[in-house]
């Protein structure tokens, strides 16, 4: 495909002292997307985002932005802006002069900025905050003003860093939508870092997730969730349950004892594999009819669903059902065939690296 | 049983802090003490004083005093002393302070030390350290005639008094700003770069700006100290030049109380009237906090 590459990182590597937190990392964004870097905290996520935007240096490897080497380049020249996790809005300003703040540097005309300064008040839905001062905005309304700073300055990419982490459960869905929206309008990329897997999973075009410095899967949301490349990406996105299992023959998987026919192929005979089932994706069924038989151990009320722990075959499945099953009951689990995603152990020396790290 | 046994606890812990919060109030009682008895019964004496003549009947008479032309003049020197010697402490304090903060320090204890290590040494012997080194045939003439150049006269010129101005008081300059300085977000730095500002325009436009609270902190406890100050003006400056700071030590010292008074009040005007237009630009009220 002859996608455009607005941004190709090549052979990034960073480290601080002995401490290395990118390795060798690839990474292409395309224009008009919006890309997630995902992964828990010391990822290298943030790091990677800073990179981009300029505010540190990588010790190895390229930075090319729109088909120009901007390695070496400092923020400011740069064409693209930042919205930081804790706003860093200039308290010694007022909101329309903190808006102001690029426009005026890049020297541009008075109307102009006050056209401007509307545009982006208005599309931040804070019409007649121009002259209140920061401090007196609420957390939420803050971040929409760091926001509106930002595109006011028609950057082709947005950088946003953990940008709702400080905001209230209800206001970060609530600004969820309205960065999708804005997505929408602005029509630009954006790169969007997070260590919360809902976030990602509701925005993005593209998700990429991040573990110890290295990137373990790219991919759409659904990808990502339905098709995890390994433990850590399964484990890490939404609740799973995995499994070390071996691999029969194609389309048929022994988990725990039990055969399972599956969809993948191409694992070989009698390999072992990790198996990936989602909780919501077990079926609860009479004993007799399940593949596995099993005794609930615990159940929990979670509102949409019940969340149960299954006794079978010496391992405790994680079940998802709006079906009540009682403790104690005998249960049979049933898995169909395409909801049992097989991964490959970790083998190249790489994941493997990732997999100790991981356990330590 | 384990439950319980937490939450005794936990009472006993929030009871105690009560007792102690209640016990910790006690121990404010002597300074308040001290306040009283140091600081404004004598605060209130200088106001009689200064206000009432020999026969206690009340007159500005003590006040008025300033306007004597030998008394104007060491009112005015004062003045262009401490201003002069309050702007070179701001000019070698900033650049000093945006240094230091900008070094990745493991701890700040240690940058709080090197600023504050002169002053393990007794303020009159730096200062008369400073006579010697300026003499005559002090240390740097010595130097100079060593080199067969000329000889320099700065001690008892009023270039001698602002030295010893700048020496002494440059640490309470650093230290403020330094603060505030490094409390400043470093992504508030990074946004205005993203927003497109060079180094030289994000200092004017943002790092200054927001380390006015330190710079006017600074200034103030420059300024005070170096418009009151008479020993570094006997000691640097000779007999010659003399300050508002040593007119009233002199009155002082002649028993004429009630004109040392009254004068001392004029200098407490000038000295509320800096501070009053200090905490004017200074939103955070940090710079009067210090006070």
């Amino acid at each position: 495909m002859a996608e455009n590459k607005l941004i190709d990182l090549i052979n990034i590597t960073k480290s601080y002292g002995d401490t290395v937190v990118l390795d060798e990392l690839n990474l292409y964004i395309r224009e008009n997307e919006f890309l997630t870097l995902l992964g828990p905290s010391g990822c290298g996520k943030t790091t990677t985002l800073r990179i981009i935007g300029g505010f540190e240096n990588p010790n190895k490897g390229q930075v090319i932005f729109d088909g120009k080497d901007i390695t070496n380049l400092p923020p400011n020249e740069r064409k693209l802006n930042t919205v930081f996790q804790k706003y860093a809005l200039f308290s010694h300003m007022t909101i329309s002069e903190n808006i102001a703040f690029g426009l005026k540097i890049s020297k541009k005309s008075k109307q102009y900025i006050n056209d401007k300064i509307k545009y982006a008040l208005k599309l931040v839905n804070l019409d007649d905050f121009g002259n209140r001062m920061p401090d007196s905005l609420s957390g939420g309304q803050q971040q929409r003003i760091a926001i509106a700073r930002a595109i006011v300055n028609e950057p082709k990419v947005l950088l946003l860093d953990e940008p709702l982490g400080a905001l209230d459960l209800k206001l970060r869905q609530d600004m969820q939508y309205e960065l999708i929206r804005l997505k929408n309008e602005l029509g630009i990329t954006f790169i969007y870092v997070t260590h919360d897997q809902e976030e990602a999973l509701t925005m993005s075009d593209t998700i990429v997730v991040m573990n110890q410095g290295y990137i373990q899967q790219i991919g759409k949301p659904e990808d990502i969730y339905n098709e995890p490349k390994n433990a850590f990406v399964a484990d890490f996105i939404g609740d799973s349950n995995i499994i070390a299992s071996t691999m029969v023959d194609d389309r048929l998987v022994n988990i725990l004892g039990n055969n399972f026919s599956c969809v993948d192929i191409g694992f070989g005979k009698n390999k072992p594999v990790d198996v990936v089932i989602r909780p919501e994706d077990i079926d609860l069924v009479k004993p007799e009819e399940g593949t596995i038989r099993g005794r609930v151990t615990s159940l929990i009320f979670k509102g949409v669903h019940y969340e149960m722990d299954v006794m079978a075959n010496g391992h405790e499945w994680l079940v998802h059902s709006t079906d009540l099953c009682a403790v104690g009951s005998e249960v049979g689990i049933m898995v169909d065939p395409y909801d049992i995603q097989i991964m490959k152990k970790p083998e190249s020396e790489d994941e493997q690296a990732v997999e100790i790290n991981d356990s330590m | 049983m384990e439950k319980w046994s937490h939450m005794k606890t936990n009472n006993k812990l929030t009871h105690s802090k009560k007792v102690k919060s209640n016990k910790l109030k006690w121990l404010s009682y002597p300074y308040i003490l001290w306040m009283m008895a140091f600081i404004l019964i004598p605060l209130f004496m200088v106001l009689y004083y200064g206000l009432t003549n020999k026969d206690g009947f009340f007159t500005f008479e003590n006040i008025l005093q300033i306007t004597e032309s030998m008394n104007r003049k060491a009112l005015r020197l004062a003045l262009e002393l401490s201003i002069a010697s309050t702007i070179i402490c701001l000019l070698l304090a900033y650049p000093l302070a945006l240094i230091l903060s900008k070094m990745q320090m493991k701890s700040n204890s240690f940058i709080v030390l090197i600023i504050i290590l002169p002053m393990w040494m007794n303020f009159l012997l730096r200062t008369i350290a400073w006579q010697n080194i300026l003499e005559k045939t002090g240390i740097i003439n010595n130097f100079l005639n060593f080199l067969h150049l000329p000889t320099l006269n700065i001690i008892n010129t009023p270039a001698a008094i602002v030295l010893g101005m700048v020496y002494n008081f440059l640490p309470f300059m650093v230290l403020p700003i330094y603060n505030v300085l490094i409390k400043i977000d470093k992504d508030i730095v990074n946004a205005a770069r993203d927003l497109g500002a060079n180094s030289i325009h994000t200092f004017l436009k943002i790092i200054f700006p927001l380390s006015m609270p330190g710079v006017l902190s600074g200034i103030t406890m420059v300024f005070v100290p170096s418009l009151t100050t008479f020993v570094i003006s006997s000691i640097l400056g000779g007999s010659k030049i003399v300050l508002i700071g040593n007119v009233i030590e002199q009155k002082f010292k002649l028993g004429t109380w009630h004109t040392g008074s009254g004068l001392s009040l004029v200098l407490m005007i000038f000295i509320l009237l800096s501070m009053a237009i200090l905490a004017k630009y200074d939103k955070d009220k940090e710079g009067t906090n210090v006070w």
